[in-house]
């Protein structure tokens, strides 16, 4: 620690940190405009000049780090001058627009000026202009505005890991634009909109929609992958107006993924807001009373073996729960939380957990990915390796197709004896993994959908124990998950149980008609496509989505925006959603409506109320006690002993903006697939 | 007045031909292995103890910013030439680089021996295309000859220079932006710390020195620090090759002992100036981005550092810009001020907003729709640029507005006030 004096106060900071976090720490507010703590210092906007004892002139703060009885000031006249001074050279050429700037209320420049500006403008020259730049679907520009901080620019290279933003030109006529006029081709993009100081960067969906302050703000999580990030929802009324991410340092630190973000849209699009009812081959609208008698009418003589239930990407724990319970009361084995054909192995909870944690990545030295593509199956904890990656010393080698994840990766192939070769140590990486002292491997659904995946795990388990990936105090096991719902769901044993039938399967015994009812809990990830019905099926969910077209009766359930749920992230995370709008038409929240199938049916459950709910939750996996920590889980191996395939090891086909219901309901997503997945982009904006 | 055995640059006016081995009858190479046999730190001593200092205009000590180097590292070193010589009214680099190349090249030997760097680069102005020319075949000449290369002069020290041109920009002049364009980026100068010596050329340590400041060490390292430090004033030690441009009857290239005074350098080697001294206004000493001074401080002033940074201005690159009556002051400086609006890198708001706005101010004073007001304002946003950047050009803005409107105010009101006049 070193002891520093700022305006007059002493304080202890840490060795190496910069004047401008000493500041804060001293509760004294330093105005920056390209400072941000997550970027790499830049130092150009000059706005963070304090006064340093010693120094003939005034101090970036950001850039300069402080020493042993430092004295700095920054409230004196020198100062406030040269606060102004920048004030005024930036708003010289600022157009002042903010009545129609979608920034205004939340603008720094509009802030910074009112307190630190002069008042007065003594600028009587033209202003310039700056033609607007196109930067894809999801970006708006308006580069008059462009302070040039260069957030953008270094969010680009060193965080997205896409170096397509830049400036051009000199002096005045610098401009900050995408080379050569195309969309930026990062799924982190919207951040760019977060970071920007001014107007010049805002959300194309969300242009002239409303204002910052006329926006209800609710503080929740997100459930478009596994990860789980911390979001804040804007609403109006009953509409979502936009996504913002929440500062949260273990999962997605101050960022979130464009599919997070702008796939909001798709929450006012095929929203089912009424039970339906097929009635002579045809979906009828209908009553509550109505589909529930129904249900319970088709299901309460059957046997546990003709009942299925598959639960979809986007459940919630609390209605897992109560499906489970309703399951259990009909003595059924067939039930599946995962998509078609992946095999998990659920005898310890740290064997489908991503045991290292998002934040643990950034002390690890090596990574081995199996089957995944992490940049696309969860965004966040990609940016992580980036981030981990950027500072060095981490090697990163994959399995599986090669793709570009933004940052350095040795691509072994897609073989499987790659796998045994590690495994037994003769590979050549084999010598860099002994070396690594805390080396993680990431293993993806590409190498768990595989018939012979136990054994694979099996592999996994092997390699695991021939180098130190299993240590006292570190887990380098990992499962990347892509659906929010399934930590949950595995810790909640909904699974296939003796004798059941998994996914797959249920699906088949559907179309042999050997199934007499199947509970589709939001499941629209299974193939429906040889279903003809005659079976009962029930559909819960909110959006009108695949799944929904083979129902014989629809229940309309609440989106993530719309309730208070559960959801347990790739780590074991346990996070909450909270109600931002309530849901449309006669939607109920998910739990209550099977809880009114339960009492329908007769069904005696534990828990009348949430909180009891919660209780029995707890008893089974005491994770979802305690809201938001991850616990360290015994390693107990993974995997069965049997024989590998030589088919090679292929990543799961994922089209990263259309990978749930309410995305595929989503234009702004749709238009993300035609502008910047196909590359179509020349287009002046 | 210099005399012609202390002279350093024999062949700066360009009468010998400029291969190796007219440059070794002016004494280039001449016993260049007894200096590289040498310790390095002695070598560092000896320029230290002359008192050279940097020649690109800030003048600080060349022997010390060798020092600088880290003894031991374990990343490459690097040193590098200055040859981005573009401040307006400087041309000594120019003439170094094509009527004395093996004077560069052998300075870069020692300055690479000293300093502990194998590689050399000469980051040369982008318009300079022939003295580029020049120079490599000066760099072949030497390689083959053995002077450089590996293993230069059979003294075991490897040593490769390398011509890198730039593409035309004034601010790749300032070391950490040349530094960056070197490395293939914008022209845009780094935050110091970390300075070059520690991070530099691909975060490696670097050296980076201006021409003439190399030019003169194997002078220095021949004939002694003693020699060096006997010419000049104290503090302000040696030869300084002076540009003299403008109003003069004989513009020139000219070297001569630090500490000359102004008048001098202007009547002997120049010619004296059109319509004679007492038709002298001002003179601009140090290049564009020092503030003018007026023929009352030019009847006096020493050429040097110290005694022009005393009268208010500054030595700069020693580029004497002489203007006589019949000039237009505020249209010169307004010319100055265009200048440095169009080569601002655009990085800090001060320097990238203000200079616009100080020329556009220039401007309309200049064309007579000033006010007093005006140029109280546009002397405020001068002080606002000044300081306030990264790197010392928002300074070198700054500081030619400053002089005017300290030396000029009066002409520069009454030429507003004379517009409105008319108009009534």
């Amino acid at each position: 620690m070193i002891n520093v004096i700022i305006n007059n106060k002493k304080l202890q900071v840490e060795e190496g940190s910069s004047i401008i976090q000493a500041c804060e720490k001293a509760g004294v507010e330093v105005p920056r405009f390209c400072y941000h703590e997550k970027l790499k210092v830049a130092g150009n906007c000059r706005m963070c000049l304090v006064d340093v004892d010693g120094r003939n002139k005034p101090v970036a703060s950001c850039a300069a780090v402080v020493h042993e009885d430092m004295v700095v000031r920054t409230n004196t006249p020198v100062i406030k001058k040269a606060r102004e001074g920048v004030m005024e050279f930036l708003l010289a050429n600022h157009p002042l627009d903010c009545p129609i700037c979608d920034q205004a209320g939340e603008c720094d420049l509009q802030d910074q000026a009112m307190k630190y500006g002069s008042g007065s403008s003594r600028f009587f020259e033209d202003k310039r202009a700056v033609q607007d730049k196109y930067m894809g679907p999801l970006i708006k520009t308006h580069m008059t505005r462009c302070i040039h901080c260069t957030r953008c620019i270094r969010f680009a290279t060193d965080i997205a890991g896409v170096e397509e933003i830049g400036a051009f030109g000199r002096g005045e006529e610098m401009e900050v634009s995408t080379y050569v006029g195309k969309a930026i081709t990062s799924e982190l993009s919207g951040n760019m909109i977060d970071i920007c100081p001014v107007g010049a960067l805002t959300s194309k969906p969300y242009a002239f929609k409303a204002r910052s302050w006329e926006l209800k703000k609710t503080e929740t999580i997100d459930v478009s992958d596994a990860v789980g990030s911390n979001i804040r929802v804007d609403t109006r009324g009953m509409e979502v107006f936009r996504v913002l991410p929440r500062l949260h340092e273990n999962i997605n630190e101050e960022w979130i993924s464009d599919k997070t973000r702008f796939s909001y849209d798709g929450l006012r699009n095929q929203r089912l807001d009424r039970p339906y009812v097929r009635v002579g081959g045809v979906l009828k609208p209908s009553t509550w009373e109505e589909a529930m008698s129904l249900i319970s009418k088709k299901i309460s003589r059957l046997k546990g073996k003709e009942i299925g239930a598959i639960i979809g990407d986007m459940a919630d724990a609390e209605s897992i729960m109560v499906l489970k319970d309703i399951m259990k009361h009909f003595d059924s084995p067939n039930m599946d939380c995962l998509p078609d054909g992946i095999h998990m192995d659920i005898k310890n909870r740290s064997s489908y957990l991503f045991n290292t944690t998002i934040a643990g990545i950034e002390e690890s030295d090596l990574c081995l990915i199996i089957g995944s593509d992490p940049r696309h199956e969860a965004t966040m904890v990609n940016a992580r390796l980036k981030k981990r990656s950027m500072v060095g010393g981490f090697k990163v080698f994959s399995v599986g197709n090669s793709v570009d994840l933004t940052y350095p990766v040795q691509h072994l192939g897609a073989d499987v004896s790659i796998l045994e070769e590690i495994a037994k140590g003769k590979h050549k990486i084999s010598s860099a993994l002994k070396a690594a002292k805390k080396p993680m491997m990431i293993v993806g659904y590409g190498a768990l959908s595989r018939n012979d995946s136990p054994a694979i795990l099996k592999l996994c388990d092997k390699i695991l124990s021939q180098y130190k990936f299993i240590q006292k105090d570190w887990n380098g096991f990992n499962v990347i998950h892509t659906a929010a719902s399934t930590v949950a769901a595995l810790d909640l044993k909904f699974v296939p149980q003796l004798g059941g039938m998994d996914a797959k399967n249920i699906i088949n015994s559907v179309v042999n008609n050997d199934l007499k009812f199947l509970y589709l809990l939001g499941a629209d990830g299974i193939s429906t496509a040889n279903i003809k019905n005659k079976s009962f099926i029930v559909y819960q969910g909110h959006h009108g989505d695949r799944s929904a077209h083979v129902a014989d009766v629809i229940l309309p359930g609440a989106a993530f925006t719309e309730k208070d749920a559960t959801y347990v992230n790739l780590e074991g995370r346990a996070q909450r959603t909270r109600i931002c709008t309530n849901p449309p038409g006669n939607a109920k929240e998910d739990w209550v409506i099977l809880k009114d199938i339960a009492d329908q049916i007769g069904i005696k459950l534990k828990y009348t109320n949430k909180s009891e709910l919660h209780e029995s939750m707890c008893k089974i996996s005491p994770s979802f006690c305690e809201l938001d920590s991850v616990s360290r889980e015994v390693w107990g191996g993974c995997g069965v002993k049997g024989k590998v395939s030589d088919e090679k090891i292929s990543n799961i086909e994922m089209n990263y903006y259309m990978s749930n219901s309410i995305c595929r309901s989503s234009k702004i997503m749709a238009s993300c697939i035609g502008k910047i997945l196909k590359g179509t982009t020349m287009v002046r904006g | 007045m210099l005399q012609s055995k202390n002279k350093i640059f024999t062949n700066l006016s360009g009468t010998d031909k400029v291969d190796l081995a007219s440059s070794k009858k002016r004494g280039d190479w001449i016993d260049a292995k007894k200096i590289i046999s040498r310790k390095p730190n002695l070598i560092i001593e000896e320029v230290k103890k002359s008192g050279l200092r940097g020649r690109g205009g800030a003048g600080f000590s060349t022997g010390t910013k060798w020092e600088f180097m880290p003894k031991q590292s374990s990343k490459p070193k690097y040193f590098i030439v200055n040859a981005d010589e573009s401040e307006p009214g400087a041309c000594k680099d120019r003439d170094l680089l094509r009527r004395e190349p093996h004077k560069l090249l052998e300075g870069i030997l020692y300055a690479c021996y000293a300093v502990g760097a194998n590689t050399a680069y000469i980051y040369i102005r982008g318009e300079f295309f022939r003295e580029a020319e020049i120079l490599q075949k000066a760099i072949d000449e030497a390689n083959k000859d053995g002077l450089l290369g590996k293993n230069a002069l059979g003294s075991g020290f490897d040593c490769f220079v390398h011509v890198h041109r730039g593409a035309g920009a004034y601010i790749c002049g300032e070391e950490t932006a040349l530094l960056e364009s070197l490395e293939g980026k914008k022209g845009m100068p780094r935050l110091k710390p970390p300075f070059p010596a520690v991070a530099g050329l691909y975060s490696c340590p670097t050296t980076i020195n201006n021409v003439e400041s190399i030019c003169v060490v194997p002078a220095i390292l021949k004939r002694g620090a003693d020699w060096f430090a006997s010419l000049g004033t104290k503090n302000n030690t040696g030869t300084k090759i002076f540009s003299i441009s403008g109003h003069v009857k004989n513009p020139c290239n000219i070297e001569e002992e630090l500490g000359i005074p102004l008048k001098v350098l202007i009547e002997e080697y120049a010619g004296g100036v059109i319509g004679g001294w007492d038709n002298l206004l001002a003179v601009i000493p140090g290049g564009a981005s020092v503030p003018l001074i007026t023929k009352e401080t030019c009847n006096n002033v020493k050429m040097d550092f110290d005694s022009l940074k005393d009268v208010g201005s500054g030595l700069g690159t020693g580029s004497i810009i002489v203007m006589n009556k019949t000039t237009d002051i505020i249209h010169a400086i307004e010319r100055i001020s265009r200048f440095f609006m169009h080569e601002s890198c655009g990085q800090c708001t001060p320097c990238r907003e203000g200079t616009g706005w100080v020329w556009r101010l220039m401007k309309k004073i200049r064309t007579g729709e000033g006010t007093p007001e005006m140029i109280d304002d546009l002397y405020d946003i001068t002080t606002r640029i000044e300081k306030h950047t990264i790197c010392a050009f928002g300074d070198a803005a700054a500081w030619p507005v400053q002089g005017l409107i300290k030396n000029f105010r009066k002409d520069m009101e009454s030429r507003g006030k004379k517009k409105l006049r008319n108009k009534v």
